[in-house]
């Protein structure tokens, strides 16, 4: 039953976030700020190579150095393989990865581990191991992996966990093919057909707070071990498996979180804390410093794909074809995953089309590991449809908006992709109950002034602002496969505790599920004490990622509010000897007939006089469906034709992503999500040199967003109601990160006929391609 | 080395190296509000103020700051509540990582530059990253606190 936007208090309305003010005044909150005083130290010893193997390695005068602890090297720790991803059980990414391994395969890999007293005794004992490396020829271009006489994972014991394409002795991670229909007949039939490739680079994820993390032993010798983590669940039971011991002995805190974006999705420090205060005893604590946040954690998966759209001339698109490559670096975190997304939460917008086909493969190279982030294969996918429909427009002599309004999914449609493609498996096939894309692409092209603009407007005989567009899709988690829960516990007073294993790892989750669970039991969100989260206090929670936790973690929440208010009027008609349902709650005061009794005076009776009893509810959730935020994006840029040098003025989206739980938060998530991708699009690269090594190792070497390339963000949201969402919701954690590239891509096109297949789209390349056109 | 220091108007004396960082002294003491997001001076989140001037505190040597005032996000608490408010009413604020950085600096702002245009806002503040927001309504934030009487 849908709920009445206009009637909500709490939701959908203005409210702060709650950690916000506490936050900002500096509150000690993060993980390094929990980590015991006197806690180890750990560094760690890094390769120097791309691809090597270990001849020997001799720790003895490091171990000899005043104030070390403990240095472990791949023969002192347990030879158990396991993937870093952080995904469920079981895991559809390769277990290709040793905690320490007598290979290393991109420099920045882990060699050796030292703890010692502090961090310069640390760094002392690393100058002190000597090690001797046979060095192999590493695979730095990812278009000659397949198949390369170099083989990366030549070792025993690596595994997957079920059918995913694994063949390392190919260098490949991961594999998938998919096809509705006969693509190939049904491009013999088009009147026309496009075919361009497109290469998307890697992205580093750049959160402020670096991957840390902390261990200790509490009074029954059970391990604690703080994280700046989006998933504590998963960590727990990945690291009782690899190392061997009972889930119940290890106990995982995320505290506050300085930002994710799907880079603390995985294991970074963990396992190296975990040891070292097992062995030691001794608390202790990792925090990388910002190189090995560049250089040993993991990017954004590099891509090339192809794309191949047949149409007929009235503009009806008949088949897509999408073929792909992508570079997984030195071990295969969300290898196969990822790569599924580019198809499956792209693809489907153009639903109409009689045939489209999927595939390609995920290969290993030397480089730093790729993993999840932001988008996960949606925003590689988007460039490179996105580009290739407006080459298909221009082709047609159509208006792309037209092409799009056209073929695109509308509402109480389908695809039959749902069905087929899930992430790692089998999918699930839903209909859209809110798709309100068409009113998306029609407001959006109103802000920009597309009639007016498009394709382009000279402003000087330099300088010419050119209109781009783009939409796009995700979704709101993993149907049958994530889970979220929450319980809510009444306090004398009436207030509420709520926890969750929810991860709020800066967008806000907290707020907001103390918006939802405050919307039910109609009291005040600063009457609702939430906590998150913790393996052993808060319930299970898959965590932070797939755009998951409103409408997952969300649901969960609303249901065990729904159940709390259903207890509270049970509990209270007990009290006022009535039936409950002639009882009402106004969230504040019980009533029935000319009998009343406060929630303050029933939540004391029922801890210190009558009936003795705690009031708590768990309830939990997971998608049966999960319904794809949809958005549609516009760019106006002005070009340099002398420079090639261009500023974005205005980006204009409008989002459906169902009902706002919280409107600024919900902008919040789709303007950070645009500045990255814009940032993606624009000028961030990793870059490598000939022989492996991270060049762009740094914030001096590796340039995100500032205040001077952000000029305005026009931000709008779709009146939309999901129905299976908490009081309407879809997620809105990745869509705003999808459209940049592509929106960026076709803006340049339109301002100087310079189409860049490769991102960055940077002024170098638009000036040679516009030398180029002058040829 | 002892290095005798104001911190928030309090006479401290720290037992220091002489290469030792002032990030890394306040944390070590137990000042964690200090967030080090690079160490290399190119994030701005651990800014602090030396006699009322941001400085990345993860390059200043302890050691330099003999007789000086140090001012922590706790020694403007009032001002950051401020701040905060801003940002809430923008939906600026996310993982707040950089936030206490940001307090500092929009503080200095507003005592060393009275009406600042836009550029004058955005040059003061364009060492201090985020990358969570869409920036634009953090400048819209840091506007309105500017204003504020």
């Amino acid at each position: 039953m849908a709920v009445d936007k206009k009637k909500l208090k709490v939701v959908n309305n203005k409210t702060h976030s709650i950690d916000g003010q506490g936050l900002m005044q500096g509150r000690s909150y993060y993980t390094d700020d929990l980590a015991e005083q006197n806690s180890l130290v750990i560094k760690i010893l890094r390769s120097p190579h791309a691809f090597a193997h270990i001849k020997s390695i001799d720790v003895s005068e490091a171990q000899k150095l005043n104030g070390v602890a403990l240095v472990l090297t791949y023969k002192d720790v347990p030879h158990v393989s396991f993937s870093r991803a952080g995904q469920g059980y079981p895991e559809p990414s390769p277990h290709d990865k040793f905690i320490l391994d007598e290979y290393v395969r991109y420099v920045g890999d882990e060699v050796a581990m030292v703890a010692a007293v502090d961090e310069r005794v640390a760094e002392e004992a690393l100058k002190l191991i000597k090690v001797e490396y046979e060095v192999l020829e590493p695979v730095l271009d990812f278009e000659t992996a397949y198949e390369n006489k170099s083989i990366i994972h030549p070792e025993d014991g690596i595994k997957e966990m079920f059918p995913i394409g694994f063949e390392p002795k190919k260098n490949v991670a991961a594999a998938y093919e998919m096809e509705v229909g006969d693509v190939e007949k049904e491009l013999a039939k088009s009147d026309v057909i496009v075919d361009e490739t497109f290469y998307s680079q890697a992205q580093a994820h750049a959160m402020l707070e670096t991957h840390s993390s902390n261990a200790r032993l509490d009074a029954h010798n059970r391990l604690v071990i703080y994280s700046s983590t989006q998933t504590p669940f998963h960590m727990r039971r990945i690291m009782a498996t690899t190392l061997g011991l009972p889930v119940s002995k290890i106990r995982f805190i995320k505290p506050r979180v300085g930002g994710g974006f799907g880079g603390k999705q995985a294991f970074h420090g963990e396992m190296f804390c975990a040891l070292t205060t097992l062995r030691t005893g001794k608390p202790s604590k990792l925090v990388y410093t910002r190189e090995e946040v560049f250089g040993a954690s993991y990017t954004r998966h590099p891509m090339r794909i192809r794309m191949r759209i047949g149409a007929m001339k009235d503009g009806r698109i008949n088949a897509i074809d999408c073929r792909s490559l992508s570079d997984t670096g030195a071990y295969g975190e969300h290898s196969l995953t990822v790569f599924m997304i580019v198809g499956s939460k792209v693809l489907p917008l153009y639903n109409k089309v009689d045939a489209v086909k999927f595939g390609g493969q995920v290969v290993y190279t030397n480089h730093v590991p790729a993993g999840a982030y932001r988008g996960y294969g949606a925003i590689q996918g988007n460039y490179a449809l996105e580009a290739t429909i407006d080459i298909l427009a221009e082709k047609l002599g159509m208006d792309p908006k037209v092409l799009r309004e056209k073929n695109s999914m509308k509402e109480k449609e389908t695809s039959p992709i749902f069905e087929i493609m899930g992430e790692g498996t089998k999918g699930t096939a839903m209909i859209m109950e809110s798709c309100k894309l068409p009113y998306c692409i029609k407001r959006g092209a109103e802000l920009i002034g597309w009639e007016k603009n498009w394709p382009r407007v000279k402003v000087s005989d330099t300088k010419v602002r050119g209109y781009g567009m783009a939409i796009a899709m995700q979704g709101s988690g993993i149907p049958f496969m994530d889970m979220g829960s929450c319980s809510i516990k009444l306090n004398d007073g009436g207030s509420y505790n709520v926890t969750v294993g929810a991860t709020d790892i800066g967008q806000g989750s907290d707020t907001l599920i103390a918006q939802i669970v405050a919307e039910e039991l109609q009291t005040s969100v600063d009457n609702i004490l939430i906590y998150s989260s913790d393996t052993d206090l808060t319930p299970f929670d898959c965590g932070a990622y797939a755009s998951s936790t409103t409408y997952i973690s969300g649901n969960a929440a609303w249901k065990a509010a729904i159940k709390m208010r259903e207890r509270l009027i049970k509990e209270a008609a007990e009290y006022l000897s009535e039936k409950p349902e002639n009882v009402e709650f106004d969230g504040k005061i019980f009533t029935s007939k000319d009998k009343q009794v406060s929630l303050y005076d029933l939540s004391v009776q029922f801890l210190y006089n009558k009936n003795l009893h705690q009031v708590s509810i768990t309830e939990s959730y997971y998608g049966h469906v999960s319904p794809p935020p949809f958005m549609a994006a516009y760019a106006e840029v002005e070009v340099d034709l002398e420079t090639g040098e261009y500023e974005v003025l205005n980006y204009v989206t409008v989002t459906d992503c169902g009902t706002t739980i919280n409107p600024m938060l919900a902008r919040g998530q789709v303007e950070g999500g645009i500045v990255q991708g814009l940032g993606m699009a624009c000028f961030e690269d990793v870059k490598y040199d000939k022989k492996g090594n991270l060049l762009s190792n740094n914030f001096l070497g590796y340039h995100i967003p500032t205040h001077k390339e952000i000029h305005k963000l026009t931000s709008e949201f779709a009146d939309s109601y999901e129905p299976t969402g908490p009081f309407g919701a879809k997620s809105v954690g990745e869509i705003g990160i999808d459209t940049p590239p592509a929106v960026i891509c076709n803006a340049i096109y339109n301002a100087t006929g310079v189409r860049v297949h490769n991102l960055p789209i940077t002024p170098e390349k638009i000036l040679k391609g516009l030398k180029e056109l002058k040829k | 080395m002892l290095v005798t220091f104001y911190l928030n108007n309090t006479q401290v004396s720290y037992d220091v190296r002489p290469d030792e960082y002032l990030s890394h002294t306040l944390r070590s003491h137990g000042i964690k509000s200090v967030k080090v997001g690079c160490n290399e001076s190119t994030c701005g989140s651990c800014t602090l103020l030396v006699d009322d001037k941001p400085v990345m505190s993860c390059s200043v040597l302890t050691a330099s700051i003999e007789g000086k005032h140090v001012t922590t996000v706790e020694g403007i608490q009032e001002e950051a509540a401020k701040i905060a408010y801003h940002f809430a009413e923008e939906g600026a604020d996310q993982c707040g990582f950089c936030n206490a950085g940001y307090a500092l600096v929009v503080y200095a702002l507003k005592r060393e530059i009275k009406n600042p245009t836009e550029e004058q806002i955005i040059d003061y503040i364009v060492g201090n990253l985020c990358r969570c927001s869409g920036l634009q309504s953090q400048l819209n934030a840091i506007k309105a606190y500017l204003k504020e009487e």
